[in-house]
């Protein structure tokens, strides 16, 4: 990794005590396009993989008959992928340089798993995009480029893979990165936020090594890049959200009267003192102490479960939201939203189903459906009679119960919700306060429908291009 | 190989404790599966930080195969002691005893822990069942959700598991069905022992260097005891070991170590060469789907 430590600190990087940090990133691309093999090689090359794990490698390789270790089988983990030589379901996977730490979620190019693929970009802060070189970008990478704009991933990197099977021509590697960064751009993704690389995943060019096959490309290997790309940490200045997981009541000689309510910080940062609005009641209090079994802390920000003290005693139940007093969320029953559509049945106008938002589940009904968004040429159909599996739509949600919402692209924990099967309680899709993917300029085709004058004023805006 | 990061440690302690809360708050009868080993003592504390100053507000199931280190059972009994816990032991020797399970021929009892443990779920309606598995243990733990689905019978179903979104966990399950949790899911092994020396868990002494009399099976440093002992080709010798995890008396086997101190367990188990599990499991030796085959069965 020593020819890595030259590569100069990112500015505005904040520094951590260990000069490390953690990159959360997830692979995505269509099937056979290299996932597993860039993962594999990626471990491979850094010296993640240990004796025994390549021994298994080495040993499984050998009894298919291949002459080199097929590195996709570090992450295919379950029998039947190994039999198919495809991934199923999402393999996470733990390394680090001495650079960074990186949680790395490999997930399943094959449409019919595109729910696994959409498990693993959910948490993801970057998504490494892999194109087969020979077959450029097709309808899976569109499809998966959506996925990951829609839940904001944010940053891409395209990696122009297999890049030894078109003789490592540059002409090649740029007709594809072109067309690559006018779809991305499109779905909002800045030059800035996207690297596009050439890398073989199977010999190891532009991984981690820097390749003698490809002259023609000055910019940095994927590790490079993944070393010293820029982590979003989450907005301090954000106004806190705090949903309430369960109420702490001991009612032990050594603490008869105690009650504090626990949580994880979903947004911004709460200190003692701060005046908060407690949701949906919209009582309003103080936060008197912030509790660990540590010691009380003098601030908690985004990420930090902890335990609020409030200066008076209120009815406060789990699934209730602490907010901000001066910056509440939205107190809505009726909203609009996009979902990611991901169970095999269709989802209809009228549905009945469950939403759960931070803490608490309630019961919804979704009512119309507004739009389909064409994820291949990036326009939208009105008024779809369903959406079938993998489908993105508008839809709008009526609940049992008024829920805190926020804006997905403004926060995304509080912007986020699930839709769940009453009956069997399968989770049916990715729901998103808002409309998170933008609509496009030019060069693509503009959506038919956007001048829709049933649309609500905001909505309209969403559609139409920007100034 | 991998290195630790205190700041990560803060962040893992916090989604841990996320989901120790989720699922007091969702589901009505949870319970801690607790062996004893590291990552089930790690389990342990992160529930009592969770719901300080409460007490965990559910109990402990030990499945207990009978073939144990006794400094394992008296840690076990301290711990339960110390914390006011409660603790439900199952007994595989008791599924022996009345025919409910026979005695594998090579006398290992890991695999049999899968019918208690699901006849004790059944018994005591537990909806929730929290283990210490960590993704980074073994390639089909690696595959598994936070919030695993269990069907009536007990198994997992790798191809049909639910999407797992954002940090939004879904714990609906029908009568008969239950969740396997796994906090530690986001855990390396080294992050276990950085944690362990942060925050001063006391673990059995057994995963300290410790003079033993052991004897060479499978390449593995095997002590004997209730589950038998050396075959008269193995020849018995003293050496100073430690064990890495801890299982099943008869198939987990102990490494040559002078760790005797958190840190220098650090130290060995970032200059390790083998996995946890290839250096001291047998039962995982046996193919290449082991592990997935136990847990497609309902296994931890
Ligand atoms: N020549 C060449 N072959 C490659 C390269 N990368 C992957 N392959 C081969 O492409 C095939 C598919 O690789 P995988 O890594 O399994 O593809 P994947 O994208 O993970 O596939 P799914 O997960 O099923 O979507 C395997 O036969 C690999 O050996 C490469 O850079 N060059
Ligand atoms: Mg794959």
């Amino acid at each position: 990794m020593e020819s890595t430590s030259s590569t100069s600190q990112t500015p505005g990087e904040p520094e951590t005590p260990g000069g490390t940090q953690l990159l959360r990133l997830a692979t995505a691309g269509s099937v056979d396009d290299g996932k597993s093999t860039l993962v594999g090689r990626l471990l491979y090359d850094t010296k993640s993989v240990l004796a025994d794990q390549l021994d298994a490698v080495h040993r499984a390789s050998v009894d298919r008959g291949l002459s080199t270790p097929d590195l996709s089988l570090l992450v295919d983990g379950l029998r039947s992928e190994r039999e198919q030589g495809i991934t199923i379901d999402v393999a996470y996977r733990y390394f680090a340089t001495p650079r960074r730490s990186f949680v790395l979620a490999d997930t399943p190019g094959h449409v019919q798993y595109t729910r696994n693929t959409v498990t693993g970009a959910s948490t993801a802060q970057l998504a490494v995009l892999l194109v087969d070189a020979r077959k450029g970008v097709v309808e899976q990478t569109r499809r998966h480029a959506a996925v990951l704009a829609l839940l904001g991933v944010p940053r891409l990197v395209l990696a122009v893979n297999k890049i030894d099977l078109v003789g490592y021509d540059q002409s090649v590697f740029a007709r594809i990165a072109k067309e690559f960064t006018a779809h991305a751009t499109a779905l909002g993704y800045t030059e800035a936020d996207l690297l596009t690389v050439p890398v073989s995943a199977l010999v190891g060019d532009n991984v981690v090594e820097r390749s003698a096959h490809t002259p023609w490309y000055a910019g940095p290997t994927l590790l490079e890049h993944l070393e010293t790309v820029p982590v979003e940490a989450d907005p301090h200045d954000a106004p806190l959200r705090f949903p309430v997981q369960y109420v702490i009541r001991p009612r032990t000689a050594a603490y008869p009267d105690y009650r504090g309510y626990a949580g994880q910080v979903a947004a911004g940062s709460v200190a003692p003192g701060a005046e908060v609005v407690v949701l949906p009641a919209g009582l309003r209090t103080r936060v008197a102490r912030i509790d660990t079994p540590d010691g009380e802390l003098a601030e908690a920000v985004a990420g930090r479960s902890v335990t609020l003290v409030l200066a008076d005693e209120l009815d406060i139940s789990r699934g209730d939201l602490i907010a901000a007093a001066d910056r509440p969320p939205r107190l809505a029953d009726d909203f609009d939203a996009t979902v990611c559509w991901l169970a095999d049945r269709p989802l209809r106008a009228g549905a009945r189903v469950l939403v759960k938002h931070g803490a608490r589940t309630v019961p919804a009904i979704i009512g119309e459906l507004s739009s389909r968004f064409d994820e291949q040429n990036l326009s939208s159909v009105d008024g779809p009679d369903q959406l079938a599996l993998n489908d993105i739509g508008r839809v709008r949600v009526r609940t049992a119960e008024p829920l805190p919402i926020d804006d997905y692209r403004s926060s995304r924990r509080t912007g986020a919700f699930l839709v769940i099967d009453q009956a069997d309680g399968t989770t049916l899709a990715a729901g998103l306060v808002g409309a998170p993917l933008p609509v496009l300029e030019t060069g693509v085709a503009r959506p038919a429908a956007s001048a829709d004058p049933e649309l609500p004023s905001d909505e309209r805006a969403l559609v139409s291009p920007g100034p | 190989m991998t290195t630790t990061i205190p700041d990560n440690l803060q962040a893992l302690e916090s989604e841990a404790v996320h989901i120790f809360r989720e699922v007091a708050g969702e589901f009505d009868r949870p319970v801690i599966l607790f062996s004893g080993g590291k990552d089930s003592t790690v389990l342990v504390h992160l529930a009592l930080k969770a719901f300080w100053p409460a007490p965990i507000p559910f109990p402990l199931l030990h499945v207990d195969t009978g073939h144990n280190f006794p400094e394992v059972i008296d840690f076990r009994d301290n711990l339960v002691a110390e914390h006011g816990l409660r603790l439900v032991v199952a007994r595989v020797e008791d599924w022996i005893a009345d025919g409910r399970l026979a005695e594998r021929p090579d006398g290992t009892r890991n695999p049999l822990q899968t019918v208690p443990l699901l006849d004790t779920i059944t018994e005591h309606r537990f909806d929730a069942v929290f283990g210490g598995g960590r993704r980074d243990e073994e390639r089909a733990r690696a595959k598994e959700r936070i919030f695993s689905l269990r069907n009536a019978f007990g198994q997992w179903e790798p191809r049909r598991q639910r999407p797992e979104l954002w940090n939004l966990y879904n714990g609906r399950h029908r009568p008969g069905e239950h969740v396997r949790v796994f906090p530690l899911s986001n855990w390396t092994e080294l992050d276990v022992w950085h944690y362990i020396a942060r925050e001063n868990i006391a673990l059995p002494d057994i995963y300290y260097a410790h003079e033993r009399e052991v004897f060479r099976r499978d390449g593995m440093w095997l002590t004997s005891g209730p589950w038998g002992g050396p075959r008269e080709d193995e020849p018995v010798e003293r050496r100073v070991v430690r064990y890495r995890t801890v299982g099943d008396g008869s198939c987990t086997g102990a490494v040559e170590s002078t760790a005797t101190e958190v840190a220098e367990v650090i130290a060995e188990v970032a200059a390790s060469r083998l996995t946890e599990r290839g250096a001291t499991r047998a039962d995982d030796r046996l193919s290449e789907a082991a592990m997935e085959d136990r847990k497609r069965e309902g296994y931890f």
